[in-house]
């Protein structure tokens, strides 16, 4: 909310300078969002007159002018103005000064021959507009000599707050002033008392139809009235805080909107059906022709106001455009009416309307304003454009807003940390328009002011539904008591200052906090700085993206469809992070970075609820390996992704030896070059492999990109079990190698579990340290070859020994895998 | 009707078709049914030829038959590619249960900027005996909204720019979430006070442009005991404000507002230079986040009695303190994953954030 100083100093009495005025508004709550000061960089311009205006003898286009700046001594001023003339009144810029709108100090000079010792200052230059068509022509009266500024009005700093929702009253300036009286900074300024002599029956009669339209109203017409522009002291006040004047009537209830946050309408009585204004409900396929000139199609949960011919007005939100007042109103219908604050703002939001009313009433009006507001705009409407007013034309009544609140004084220091004295917390409530009811040496209970809708208000609870209700009751009846007092110790520290409560340290348990992490969680840490000790970039990226890509790396269920997506490329929720990473590749790839290694902490959504959210370790690596003298580059292969994902999972204590990969991934990576690791038949840990090429050629991905993904939530908590002795036995282990042929098809995994299970005393690590698959063997087979490390425990291996553990073996992978021990 | 020399032609690209094997023999058949000198083609250049009384009709036919041919042409390419794609893929068949290599390919790895902070977050406030709680980023409107004293009608509502997912059996919406306070209410549902946590996580809201990502992080703080008062508030906040900046003397100012959860409610803001971005010095202030006792209606809304229990919350954004702190001026690049960023922005996941070592 906008307001020119003049209009606060309107209200209120006050010696403050600006800067201490916005630092006030800034610690009770009502930031500053901006000051305008026109006129600080337009001080020392005056206004002068053109005395003489000469051709210049050497140019074609200056003129030699003589300036009067005000004290008679005229100045020599070379000038290139089309409309500079004789006897013109202009500003002048003096030697010294700087000019705004072309950035550099005036110096005096000569400009072909002549003095120039002064500027006639066009509009643009002085930063007040684009107009260079000419220099500034003020009218005849404008006071010689005087500061420009201080005549146009420019000297009225403009201060922007923001208004908080719950302070309705303080979008008035009113209300900004009685909060700044309430704080120190001087006294609220009495309204006036009208005076308003009724000398006619209301024209028009109001009727509360639907109660849901509207609580209470009032009216009263003026005729006989010549409606025209406003004075400037009220186009100046608009003007500023960026209204568009339009014409007396209209901007006196801008006034009272932004002066006293009293929202008002005027009816021209001339163009109004019938006799009667009725509040009621829409009806379906009513429409309403707005004032914004847009035409809204009603429902019936927007209450309107009414005349013979329909909707005239959408209540409390925005008035309708054929019964508007212009110049040829000569009779007008002020309204001044009260709405439920929830219906306006249902109303507001469902039209997308967002007017300065609808601001005002949805936040909460002062319900006891009305009489006194309605007088004195029909005063000030008469003082301006003359006629008389009728009598008042009322309907409903006002809703009881009367209520009280307690404060007990320990509470400034229980809740606000401040110890307040209880003659101050008092003073404060009293200066911001509580008044006291009773009072002991421990509590006060205060009416509250009818501006004040935000205390002691009663919104309604919306407790858990699964609460015990015996709680659930006790927790409310808690509620009703401290929530209004919660209110006041509010309302004393707002206006003391919070920067006057010290500051406490928590106090903690003990000097070593307890972990801030669950297992899992750090366990998610874990994930991340392992992958990252990996050589891959931690990436955090969008959670969603569109549809069509998301498509490309699972199912895209309907209810993780965002309704309104931002933009059309980010309307789904992502199926796995490693589609995140996909695109991220695309566009690295795009920039001249094929060769990435990306990994992601973030969540796989399968559908809408808790569970189905996945945390994810995922991680994507795509083009070749570094160039170096001592390590070829290559490309990157499945493996590389199958490693990561183990990595992560022995980091964070999966046993390794019990998984199983399987080669059923998902659609998004090549089906012969990805696979599952899994616990057990049902869980599974992660997944890896190449990315499908036809995932690849949608996305634009030219080289190989691999990718995982390790599902967090599945990886079981670690037993927490104290690591038995390690084993040392006391004999050298011995190491035999054994080379197989077997069929391709056959996983190398088969051989390694026969090999290790052969002899679970003997074979203590069984490890492939070679594959060949090449046209020296037959077609369709491998040779893989194993080293197996046998470890003796009660004494050193004999040879014959040696030979029938070396025989379990072989027997053992030719059993499970059909392979040939090869000689 | 189709005239007869149409159906056998229709037959025979069906029968070629079938018997292309592969792409070669495929665009032959193309070639000889719809090339310079194919057969449709020549049907085509012959209408002339028709008498003038047939020539409508038969010029129809042939332009059906083009499109059948047309699509039976592209339907069988569309088969062999598809054929020929499984054959390649199960020839590049590999046994994934070879096991991998020992080392990682060499590479700069590093930690976000986010993350970074996220521990940074969890290790100083954790030493004031906060721990982490989490929640989904999908969540119920009551959960992000009622819960948290917004009702439907509710200004704020309008401020948050809320994303919505399709209603679910109950007729709500689901909402991605637009603070991390919802995890508020799920903390207070879900243990008995006392309460000292952070949840730092996703937030997303329907905003897009240089300073406002539509998803992005907050950090929230709840802390719910007897004899809490806004007192502690103001001492954890600068305790974590002046450790998180390393900045010993950073000033902190607190200017009372509002937000539907908390009351009294204050913003809060730090001192910095405005022209030069230095933190601490300066004259000029920053508002960093926004904090207050918790609402009265918040804790009976999940079943605490606000005459036995009290307590503060605050919420900050984690890009927003990580910008500040590291001097980064655009937000926009957190989320785009460009290497050279994410290399330069990166921090060492050998060192992680650690009171012994110092933040």
């Amino acid at each position: 909310m906008k307001f020119p100083l003049s209009w606060l100093r309107r209200h209120l009495e006050t010696e403050a300078s600006l800067e201490t005025i916005l630092a006030t508004l800034n610690r009770i709550g009502l930031e500053v969002e901006g000051v305008e000061d026109r006129g600080a960089a337009l001080a020392s311009f005056r206004i002068a007159q053109v005395v003489e205006a000469e051709q210049h003898p050497n140019a074609d286009r200056l003129r030699a002018l003589k300036v009067d700046p005000g004290d008679g001594k005229l100045l020599s001023v070379v000038c290139g103005a089309p409309n500079a003339r004789a006897g013109m009144k202009g500003v002048v810029a003096l030697p010294g000064a700087f000019i705004p709108g072309t950035g550099i100090t005036l110096k005096k000079g000569e400009i072909r021959g002549v003095a120039s010792e002064a500027m006639m200052l066009s509009a643009r230059e002085m930063g007040l507009g684009d107009d260079h068509s000419g220099i500034v022509d003020l009218p005849a009266d404008a006071p010689l000599g005087e500061s420009y500024v201080t005549w146009a009005g420019l000297d009225d700093p403009i201060i922007e707050i923001s208004v908080t929702p719950n302070r309705g009253d303080a979008l008035g300036v009113r209300g900004v002033a009685r909060d700044l009286a309430a704080a120190g900074l001087g006294t609220l300024k009495p309204l006036p008392t009208p005076k308003v002599t009724p000398a006619y029956p209301a024209p028009l009669r109001w009727e509360i139809a639907d109660p849901r339209a509207c609580d209470h109203v009032l009216g009263r017409a003026i005729r006989g009235l010549r409606n025209g522009p406003s004075p400037k002291w009220l186009q100046d006040w608009l003007v500023a805080i960026g209204q568009r004047p339009i014409n007396a009537l209209v901007d006196v209830t801008n006034l009272f909107t932004f002066g006293l946050g009293r929202p008002l309408h005027v009816f021209d009585v001339a163009k109004v059906k019938g006799n009667t204004l009725t509040m009621r409900m829409a009806r379906e396929g009513e429409t309403l022709s707005a004032l914004n000139g847009k035409e809204y199609a009603l429902t019936p949960e927007d209450g309107i106001i009414a005349d013979a011919a329909g909707p005239e007005a959408l209540g409390g939100i925005i008035g309708g455009a054929p019964t508007g007042c212009d110049e040829t109103t000569t009779e007008c219908f002020i309204e001044c009416a009260l709405f439920d604050p929830v219906r306006i703002a249902l109303s507001g939001r469902r039209h997308d309307i967002r007017t300065d009313a609808r601001a005002r009433f949805e936040r909460g009006v002062d319900p006891a304003l009305p009489p006194l507001a309605l007088d004195l705009a029909t005063e000030l409407m008469i003082e301006l454009c003359g006629g008389e007013a009728s009598e008042v034309s009322a309907a409903g009544t006002p809703p009881a807003w009367q209520r009280s609140a307690t404060l007990r004084f320990e509470r400034l220091a229980g809740l606000g940390g401040a110890e307040v004295p209880a003659d101050e917390a008092v003073g404060a409530l009293e200066r911001l328009g509580f008044t006291v009811e009773a009072r002991d040496a421990a509590k006060v209970t205060v009416a509250v002011p009818s501006w004040r809708n935000d205390i002691a208000g009663h919104g309604a609870l919306d407790q858990f539904p699964g609460l015990d209700p015996a709680r659930a009751r006790a927790a409310a009846e808690g509620c009703a008591v401290i929530e209004p007092e919660a209110d006041l110790v509010e309302e004393v520290l707002r206006l003391r200052g919070l920067d006057s409560i010290p500051p406490v340290s928590l106090p903690v348990s003990g000097i070593v906090p307890p972990p801030a992490l669950t297992a899992k969680q750090a366990r998610a840490v874990l994930a991340r700085r392992v992958l990252a000790a990996r050589g891959m970039l931690d990436c955090v990226s969008f959670g969603f993206l569109e549809a069509k890509t998301a498509a490309l790396f699972g199912a895209t269920p309907p209810e993780l469809h965002l309704e309104n997506p931002i933009a059309a490329d980010l309307d789904q929720m992502r199926p796995t992070p490693v589609a995140s990473l996909a695109l991220a590749a695309a566009r690295n790839a795009a920039r001249g970075w094929p060769d990435v290694a990306l990994s992601e902490l973030g969540a796989a959504y399968r559908d809408p609820s808790p569970e189905g959210q996945l945390a994810v370790a995922a991680g994507l690596r795509a083009g070749q390996t570094p160039r170096h003298w001592a390590d070829a580059s290559r490309p990157v292969d499945a493996f590389d992704a199958k490693g990561d994902a183990l990595a992560v999972l022995a980091a964070l204590g999966v046993p390794m030896a019990a998984l199983q990969v399987t080669a059923d991934a998902p659609g998004f990576y090549h089906p012969g070059r990805s696979g599952v690791v899994r616990q057990g038949p049902k869980t599974v840990l992660a997944t890896f492999g190449e990315l499908h090429p036809k995932l690849r050629a949608a996305l634009d991905i030219a080289g190989p990109a691999m990718a995982f993904e390790v599902f967090l939530d599945a990886i079981p908590e670690p037993k927490k079990r104290k690591k038995g002795a390690p084993d040392l036995p006391a004999f050298q282990p011995l190491r035999r190698d054994f080379a197989f042929l077997v069929d391709a098809t056959v996983p190398a995994e088969a051989l390694l579990r026969a090999a290790r299970g052969a002899d679970k005393a003997l074979v203590t690590d069984v490890a492939l340290f070679d594959r060949y698959a090449g046209d020296k063997l037959p077609e369709g087979k491998v040779s893989l070859a194993l080293q197996v490390t046998l470890q003796p425990r009660e004494a050193t291996l004999t040879d014959a020994e040696i030979e029938a553990v070396a025989g379990k073996i072989v027997a053992a992978v030719v059993k499970a895998t059909g392979a040939a021990l090869r000689g | 009707m189709m005239s007869d020399d149409l159906a056998a032609l229709r037959a025979e690209t069906a029968e070629q078709l079938a018997a292309a094997a592969d792409l070669r023999a495929w665009d032959a058949v193309r070639v000889a049914t719809l090339g310079k000198s194919g057969k449709l083609t020549g049907l085509l250049k012959g209408l002339g030829a028709v008498p003038a009384e047939q020539r409508k009709e038969r010029g129809a036919a042939l332009n059906r038959l083009k499109g059948e041919l047309e699509s039976a042409i592209e339907a069988r390419r569309l088969a062999l590619e598809d054929a020929a794609l499984e054959a390649r893929l199960a020839a590049e068949r590999l046994d994934v249960t070879l096991p991998p290599r020992p080392a990682a390919p060499a590479g700069e790895g590093g930690i976000h900027p986010i993350s970074r902070t996220f521990e940074e977050l969890v290790a100083l406030f954790g030493a004031q005996g906060f721990s982490v709680a989490e929640g989904p980023d999908i969540e119920s409107d009551w959960l992000n909204f009622s819960a948290l004293n917004i009702p439907d009608h509710h200004p704020a509502r309008q401020d948050h720019d809320t994303f919505y997912l399709p209603a679910g059996a109950d007729g709500r919406r689901p909402v991605l979430r637009t603070h991390t306070s919802p995890v508020q209410a799920r903390t207070m549902l879900g243990q008995e006070p006392p309460i000292r946590v952070i949840v730092p996580g996703r937030t997303w809201r329907a905003d897009h442009d240089a300073t406002h990502s539509p998803m992005f992080h907050q950090v929230e703080g709840l802390v719910i005991d007897r004899g809490i008062h806004l007192g502690h508030l103001k001492g954890c906040l600068i305790d974590f404000l002046r450790a998180f900046f390393g900045i010993a003397d950073l000033p902190v100012r607190f200017r009372s507002s509002y937000f539907p959860f908390t009351e009294p409610s204050m913003e809060v803001d730090i001192g910095w230079n405005r022209k030069t971005g230095q933190l601490g010095a300066g004259g000029d202030w920053l508002e960093i986040l926004g904090s207050g006792m918790v609402h009265p209606k918040v804790l009976a809304n999940c079943g605490l009695d606000p005459r036995e229990w009290q307590g503060f919350a605050f919420g900050m954004g984690i890009e927003r303190i990580t910008m500040l702190k590291h001097g980064m001026p655009d937000l926009r690049p957190f989320y785009e994953s460009d290497l050279r960023w994410l290399r330069h922005w990166a921090s060492d996941p050998l060192s992680p954030p650690s009171l012994a070592e110092g933040i």
